[in-house]
């Protein structure tokens, strides 16, 4: 390794690599260097003046978050001149900053403390008045409250370089000096929070939060946020079993610092008031609340009765439930009720994409990928909107890296803002569309695919064929809409396959069919909400509904079990990527139980085996039955994202690919789900529209 | 056009058409040397034009006093990136007033000064850019800038030299600030003035992300001299290392204000008692700004002292931007370090944390203090506090409001120790009247 | 918005002023110019100047609140600036502040009832050898008193 750089610091010989900023060349030592306006991945602004540190042979103090290392460089950062500096930095900033601390949101978390409490002087010289300006509500969800800020610009920087959304910026100057909205009064943007995360002090608080509870005082549970497929962890902070934030708080999972709004503050679902508590059957045409044993005797009754005179099942399966949930529905389904007539709401054709991969290795893309890779191509989605961790992870990357990005969208996307090329093309002539960019694209060291729902069926397969063409090395991302799409499709929520693909030998009734058909005599839907758009044309069908809400499939129902979120249960989930995460409970809602419990508890009703219903238990089984997931469990089990392999067979392609179909959530809509948050419902951007030319 | 009654002690090189009949037109401009420099830079190489810089000696005159050669030999003239010629007229350092004079009296020196620089440095395009409150210079400047292109001395393959060269004047709109080139730069880039984080420097990385030389105004109408009679003798008049002559603004407590050039290294009491007249009624003299508010004061027994870059480095003071002001016996210190306080507060971007807060809170705790609501224990803590900001700062601006203070508080103790115990100013009132 | 003849001319000089795709760098002289006009800056002029320099409100925003020189109100008709700095001060530029905010009967950015006058304490104006001075708009005043200043705001007064 000789192209490392030596230097000193504190003593200690250190080696970095050309070009490490001093700041990070002491990190990696052991040697903390306090700042505030440095942050990983974000410009440079040498604003706090915290990193201070002494260089040997040069008088003045150097700025520890601009200074590249040299050969032999002496840096000091103990000594007393740098501790006069910090502790005057700590002082200024604390002239204006109002030591509001046991009310602030901060308090307990916050930088200012920290920093006060490790370099500060511990009492104030400062005798004057404080500059006060009232606190601003600039969305129901972003507070700004003026003289907390310190003016780091962690806040501008994030929104601008990190969302690609530049809703903020800074107005006046000197100590009247102060971070405004896009609209004068107000902001109109993502409204993702990530400005909040990432506030060091207690300025920027969230419209959810804000005085409600201690930090101190809540749990802390990493999980998976339920919304769309991309698998962010939230950290929700639950105080007597009410889920009281979301955040990043150690920015440990896949998403980094990443979180959007729904991930941040549409959790609030879990405690609307039309969460469904207790099972509900149908008694004189009306569903009533009764007790668990009664329902379930009730549905065991109905479906042996049915079994008996060999009656026809058919099973809708979620987007939302987890991999252990859809692999043993999928088990009752086919073992117990001996039907194939199960399927999902499919928003993204994954089947036809590993059925085009086989063979190759290396040929699906992880989430990593994207901010990693040379080039990107995004094909027919509006991924700011729909997927807005992965837009994420490519604006990064083309800050980071220069990545190429190349659009074909049937509409104007941020990605555009930093693409080499855009094309603007019509739902179905994006292959067509997609020659313009083969000379470009050959050209790319490597490309990294992701297409939306308007690719599906042959179409995948050609796509495919075209990337093959390309000869460079290829890798693919199928779009989904949801938490668990991804694991729905490969747990064999499907009427042509079993988990990992395994085909069937005969093929039962795809969505629309079952809806369609005329002659069943049960339907039992999972967490999924068909009679949304759609009709039942079995009107003698015995439905069985699990779910949080009285949806107008829940209406429809004979029995409805009142189902858990995903923020109440543990399990795994599988993101578009195929990375596969662990789910963990934060709270029970009185009441309501996992759906896993709920098909294991029907199942001992009616006398039937489909296994111990435990999410470890059936996870067992997942990863040593089905194909791609024989994963590492330890990356799982500490909270990691592993990615499922593909399958080298023969993938019985979807049945019926025109089905497929994305159902267009934007930032502020997230299906059905997406009724019950007020978060969402709440600020002024909602619902939100694709492939508009409308910015913030 | 408007300058004083000239001092017959003045060396005139930039200003010697001050006084001439339409001094600011082209034809007074060509009848007395004017674009002669040019021709002949014409015919000499950006090296051999850089050369002869170098050895004029000549500093910039807007404060930092940076060798003008070096700085033109810093610009990549072999980069594909177009290259341009920034003048620096946001003259805004309190006490200094003569790029105002020069922009008025004598327009083309300007203009053919951005010629030669854009000529050495191989820029085609230069901006003028001028403090939002001289609007009266911007269309002043237009209108030369007009003239020039009517006579060809402006615009494609000047005077048939094959050269090329527009100059465009920007407004600026009240920022102090933007005088720091690089914050400069973001303003003229339509930004907030901020400024910049060195390196790149504006030579490498400046305008629009293109080589940028940076000069103030005198020190380009420095250069047609310089190139006309050679380096050698513009560096003669001055002392080593410190080229030429220095426009000098007098103000304050002396008989005649006003604007004079005086060679480099000129006697700082000379000038106040023989170029300035003395102070008015008899007054002794308290201190000196030596170069613009930013400059540490020279008490009155270090007034004895030669007026260059080095010679006032040594005393711990500046040269600075040549604004001059002289103080007398009845002024308050105090009350003149609130009012330096006042303007830095007033006019930091608020970028960084120590000169944001630091400004904001010396100039509270010098109110306070002048009014007679001071403790003892706050005078040792306005130089602790001028002192954490003191090389500190992200630009230099933290540094010009600690420096002046620091240097008051040491230089002048008795001041803040008779505004103690609720005493009322003791020199309320005592400022000389206003000239009729 | 639209502008006056003479003004658009200048817009249109100052767009083609800078290198090409560069149009941001004509915000602050425009708003500036644009001021000029119409008194004050808005929320509508704001936006305009986005729209001709082709960026975001936010960016012209930002611009305003920074330049001392932009003003969000309307001011007087005559916007007396007088210069207390440091050159100034030594002079009486204090005393002729106070005098001018008597004279007005306003105090510091304020504007009179009639809305003919309004007043700024302001930072040098770079007259400190003819100081103390003041500037109305941007005319510059030097050597002031304020026997001189009296005679000025009553010409100003009866020039209305």
């Amino acid at each position: 390794m000789s192209d490392l750089i030596n230097l000193t610091i504190d003593g200690k010989p250190v080696q970095a690599a050309p070009g490490t900023l001093v700041i990070n060349a002491a990190r990696q030592a052991g040697i903390e260097i306090p700042s505030f306006c440095y942050y990983d991945g974000f410009t440079l602004q040498a604003a706090c003046r915290m990193c201070l540190v002494e260089v040997e042979k040069t008088p003045k103090l150097q700025v520890g978050c601009t200074l590249p290392v040299a050969e032999g460089m002496v840096v000091r950062t103990d000594t007393p001149q740098v501790h006069e500096a910090r502790k005057g930095m700590v002082e200024f900033l604390l002239t204006n900053h109002p030591l509001d601390c046991p009310v602030c949101d901060k308090g307990g978390e916050c930088e200012l403390q920290d920093m006060t409490f490790r370099y500060g002087m511990g009492e104030s010289r400062f005798l004057e008045q404080k500059l006060h300006v009232d606190e601003q509500q600039w969305s129901p969800v972003v507070f700004y409250d003026r003289p907390r800020c310190i003016l780091c610009y962690r806040c501008v920087r994030v929104c601008d370089e990190g969302m690609g959304v530049k809703a903020l910026g800074v107005n006046n100057r000197g100590a009247v000096s102060v971070i405004v909205p896009n609209h004068f009064d107000h902001l109109q943007c993502d409204e993702c929070g990530m400005c909040i995360d990432i506030c060091p002090v207690g300025a920027l608080t969230s419209g959810a939060y804000r005085y409600k509870t201690r930090p101190w005082e809540m749990k802390h549970v990493g999980t998976i946020c339920t919304h769309c497929a991309d698998g962010c962890k939230t950290t929700l902070g639950v105080r007597n079993n009410q889920i009281i934030r979301g955040n990043n708080r150690d920015h440990s999972g896949i998403n980094g610092e990443f979180l959007c709004m729904k991930g941040r503050y549409a959790f609030d679902f879990v405690h609307s008031p039309e969460r469904l508590q207790s099972p509900l059957l149908r008694r004189n045409g009306v569903l009533e609340p009764v007790s668990w044993a009664e329902a379930l005797a009730a549905v065991a009754g109905k479906f042996k009765q049915i079994q008996a005179r060999g009656g026809k099942f058919a099973v809708i399966g979620s987007n939302h439930t987890t991999n252990e949930e859809d692999f043993y529905l999928q088990s009752f389904a086919r073992e117990v009720l001996g039907t194939n007539n199960i399927d999902h709401r499919r928003t993204g054709d994954v089947a036809t994409l590993l059925h085009a991969l086989s063979g190759q290795t290396d040929a699906l893309a992880t989430t990593a990928d994207l901010y990693e890779r040379k080039a990107i191509l995004v094909i027919a989605s509006d991924l700011a909107q729909q997927h807005p961790f992965l837009s994420y992870q490519i604006r990064a990357n083309y800050r980071h890296h220069g990545a190429h990005i190349y659009t074909l969208t049937p509409g104007p996307v941020r990605e555009q803002n930093y693409a080499v090329r855009s094309i603007i093309t019509v739902p179905g002539r994006e292959l067509a569309d997609l020659e313009a960019l083969r000379e470009p694209l050959k050209g790319e060291p490597e490309l990294v695919i992701l297409f939306g729902d308007s690719i599906k069926g042959e179409a995948v397969g050609k796509l495919v064929q075209f990337g093959s063409s390309l000869a460079i090395p290829v890798r693919y991302v199928c779009l989904v809409d949801y938490s668990n799409s991804r694991g729905a499709s490969d747990m064999g929520l499907a009427p042509n396959h079993g988990p990992g693909y395994q085909p069937v030998s005969e093929p039962g009734l795809a969505y629309d069919e079952i809806l369609a058909a005329a002659d069943l005599d049960a339907l039992w839907v999972v967490g999924a909400n068909p009679l949304k758009h759609g009709t039942l044309a079995s009107a003698g069908a015995f439905v069985l509904v699990n779910d949080m809400f009285l949806t107008e499939t829940a209406q429809r129902a004979d029995v409805v079990f009142p189902a858990a979120s995903a923020y109440e249960k543990n399990g795994t989930v599988t993101n578009v990527c195929g990375e596969v995460q662990h789910l963990k409970g934060g709270l029970q809602v009185m009441g309501a139980k996992p759906d896993l419990e709920i098909i294991g508890l029907i199942a001992r009703e009616m006398g039937a085996n489909v296994g111990i219903w435990s999410s470890d238990k059936v996870f067992e089984e997942i990863h040593s039955g089905v194909r791609g997931y024989n994963i590492p469990l330890p990356v799982i089990a500490t909270g990691g994202a592993a990615q499922t392999t593909p399958v080298h067979v023969r993938v019985p392609v979807s049945a019926r690919p025109e089905l497929i179909q994305s159902a267009r959530d934007t930032l502020f809509t997230s299906g059905s789900l997406g009724r019950y948050s007020k978060a969402l419902n709440s600020v002024l951007e909602a619902p939100g529209e694709l492939y508009s030319e409308k910015r913030p | 056009m408007l300058y004083n009654e000239p001092s017959p002690l003045e060396v005139k090189v930039v200003t010697k058409r001050f006084g001439l009949p339409n001094s600011a037109s082209l034809d007074t401009y060509l009848a007395t040397d004017g674009f002669k420099a040019f021709f002949k830079a014409a015919g000499m190489t950006p090296e051999q034009i850089i050369e002869e810089v170098k050895v004029s000696a000549l500093r910039g005159r807007g404060g930092a006093g940076f060798p003008t050669g070096l700085k033109w030999s810093f610009v990549p003239r072999t980069s594909p990136k177009p290259k341009y010629v920034i003048v620096n007229a946001d003259e805004s350092e309190p006490g200094t007033c003569k790029d105002r004079l020069l922009m008025e009296n004598d327009p083309h020196q300007l203009i053919e000064g951005i010629l030669i620089a854009g000529r050495a440095v191989d820029a085609h395009k230069g901006y003028i850019y001028i403090r939002g409150e001289y609007r009266y210079l911007i269309e002043h400047m237009d209108r030369a800038i007009a003239e020039a292109y009517a006579r060809g001395y402006l615009g494609k393959n000047i005077q048939g030299t094959g050269f090329d060269f527009d100059v465009y004047t920007h407004s600026g709109a009240g920022a102090y600030e933007c005088g720091e080139e690089t914050a400069l730069l973001d303003s003229i880039e339509g930004k907030r003035g901020i400024p910049r984080m060195k390196p790149p420097f504006p030579a490498v990385v400046g305008a629009w992300q293109s080589p940028t030389l940076l000069n103030n105004v005198e020190t380009l109408c420095a250069i047609p001299a310089i190139i006309r009679d050679g380096g050698a003798a513009f560096a003669a008049l001055g002392t080593p290392k410190n080229g030429g002559t220095r426009m000098i603004c007098l103000s304050g407590h002396v008989n005649k204000p006003g604007v004079y050039e005086l060679p480099v290294g000129f006697n700082l009491l000379r000038m106040i008692y023989e170029v300035g007249g003395g102070l008015p009624n008899g007054k002794k003299l308290k201190a000196v700004v030596p170069g613009g508010s930013s400059c540490p004061l020279l008490k009155a027994d270090e007034c004895d002292i030669a007026m260059d870059f080095d010679t006032l480095a040594k005393a711990k003071s500046m040269l600075g931007s040549g604004g001059t002001v002289i103080l007398n016996e009845d002024t308050c210190m105090v009350k003149f370090a609130l009012r330096i306080m006042k303007f830095y507060a007033h006019e930091s971007c608020g970028w960084c944390i120590p000169c944001r807060e630091g400004t904001a809170w010396l100039k509270k705790m010098l109110d306070r203090f002048h009014s007679g609501l001071g403790q003892k224990s706050d005078i040792p803590l306005i130089g602790e506090l001028s002192k954490n900001m003191l090389g500190r700062t992200f630009c230099p601006l933290g540094d010009a409001a600690a420096m002046p203070t620091i240097a008051i508080v040491e230089k002048f103790p008795e001041d803040f120790e008779a505004h103690l115990n609720g005493n009322p100013c003791p020199y309320a009132h005592a400022n000389e009247p206003a000239y009729a | 918005m639209t502008f006056s003849p003479e003004l658009e001319a200048r817009f249109a000089k100052l767009l083609e002023s800078y290198p090409p795709g560069r149009t941001r760098s004509a915000v602050v002289p425009m708003l500036l110019y644009a001021q000029d006009e119409v008194g004050h800056i808005s929320t509508e002029l704001i936006e305009e100047v986005a729209r001709r320099c082709k960026v975001a409100p936010l960016q012209v925003d930002e611009v305003v609140g920074y330049y001392s020189m932009l003003h969000r109100k309307p001011l007087g008709q005559h916007h007396v600036q007088v210069c207390t700095n440091i050159s100034c001060l030594l002079r009486g530029g204090e005393e002729l502040y106070e005098h001018a905010s008597q004279a007005l009967g306003v105090g510091n950015k304020e504007v009179t009832a009639d809305g003919q006058f309004s007043l700024e304490e302001v930072e040098c104006i770079g007259a400190c050898s003819w100081a103390p001075a003041i500037q109305v708009n941007y005319d510059f005043h030097h050597f002031v008193t304020p026997e001189k200043l009296d005679r000025l705001i009553a010409e100003l007064r009866k020039a209305q």
